[in-house]
């Protein structure tokens, strides 16, 4: 008996193709960024209130995941940005495959922005990395405060959390103070914005967070 | 529950190894989770069942080893181990700390017998 050492990767097929998919947009310029959350926590609305804030000839385009329907896909059509719906069919979470498959029909060099709207999961996606700069996780006020320490991962690994809906803040027992301190634990020095897309509290410094990261990313890319 | 994908993941990788030793009996493999991984260890471990029953895996153990999630301080340079979130450094007190281990997802090795 003998033992043979692997010291692979196990997603390593998924980081193939994430590498690939890292390397074209960074040749076009392209600025990707991946949005985790729980299903009903606002992912949807917060692209909505971006895309309507974006001049109309930004060059962004949109993937958004879910096991069933072209719902949210519709959704954000409507402002007039190229849209795909990605179909898991019960999958929990996108890969980097899936996300190669569906930009096959666009050309990239007619893009600088792609965003990536997860299947509503905390856990699933957090491993599969889909060539993005970075993942962003939301949370909102409905939840429970301890989600950060109840699934740590997808918060370390997370650049940024979103901390939405808190307009809803003097309705529901939620401590916005320890869930930012559970968050912070997790990952430490971790950025923070609260918004609400139903007010549009927020969302001001949420465009401006974009703007500087998309420049300080691009920028990265070409020197 | 995205274990069954992480197993699938596995498997192929094995098959794969499999296909470079193809005289090699596969006994186990020894795989490397952190704990910031994100991955269920008894989720993984039933994934694992559920897909190698009535293969020509079947009876092939997987071995998972826990890696615990460490820190390094950005001010004094103390690395610690942080259980329980307890990322704050134990030294200097400082809470900006880095991680530098604890999100392994590897396949360490593999145990196969040599015809």
């Amino acid at each position: 008996m003998s033992q043979i050492q692997v010291e692979k990767k196990v997603l390593n097929e998924n980081q193939i193709v994430a590498e690939r998919l890292r390397a074209q947009f960074r040749e076009h310029g392209i600025f990707c960024f991946n949005i985790i959350s729980s299903p009903g926590s606002g992912k949807t609305s917060l692209l909505e209130r971006t895309l309507e804030r974006l001049p109309k000839d930004s060059k962004v385009a949109l993937l958004t995941g879910d096991l069933q329907t072209e719902n949210d896909a519709t959704r954000l059509a409507r402002f007039g940005f190229p849209v795909r719906q990605i179909i898991t069919g019960g999958t929990c979470h996108l890969d980097a495959r899936m996300v190669e498959k569906h930009l096959a029909e666009w050309n990239l060099a007619d893009l600088d922005t792609l965003i990536v709207e997860n299947v509503g999961n905390l856990v699933c996606p957090t491993g599969y990395d889909l060539g993005e700069a970075f993942k962003i996780v939301m949370l909102s006020v409905t939840e429970g405060e301890d989600k950060p320490l109840k699934y740590p991962s997808i918060f370390f690994k997370s650049e940024l959390m979103i901390l939405n809906k808190i307009d809803l803040l003097p309705y529901v027992p939620f401590n916005a103070d320890q869930a930012k301190a559970n968050a912070r634990k997790v990952h430490p020095g971790m950025e923070i914005l609260d918004v609400s897309c139903t007010s549009g509290a927020g969302l001001d410094e949420w465009m401006n967070w974009l703007k500087q990261k998309r420049g300080d990313t691009v920028l990265a890319a070409h020197s | 529950m995205h274990e069954l994908s992480i197993a699938t993941s596995i498997l192929e990788a094995v098959s794969k190894e499999k296909q470079r030793r193809p005289e090699s009996r596969f006994l186990k493999v020894g795989l490397r989770v952190g704990e910031l991984a994100g991955v269920d260890r008894d989720a993984l471990s039933f994934g694992w069942e559920a897909l190698t029953k009535d293969t020509e895996w079947d009876g092939l153990g997987l071995e998972i080893e826990h890696v615990a999630r460490r820190q390094r301080c950005t001010v004094c340079q103390f690395e610690f181990e942080a259980p329980d979130f307890m990322t704050a450094c134990p030294k200097c007190e400082e809470m900006l700390t880095v991680t530098i281990a604890g999100d392994e997802l590897d396949i360490a090795y593999l145990e196969v017998e040599e015809p």
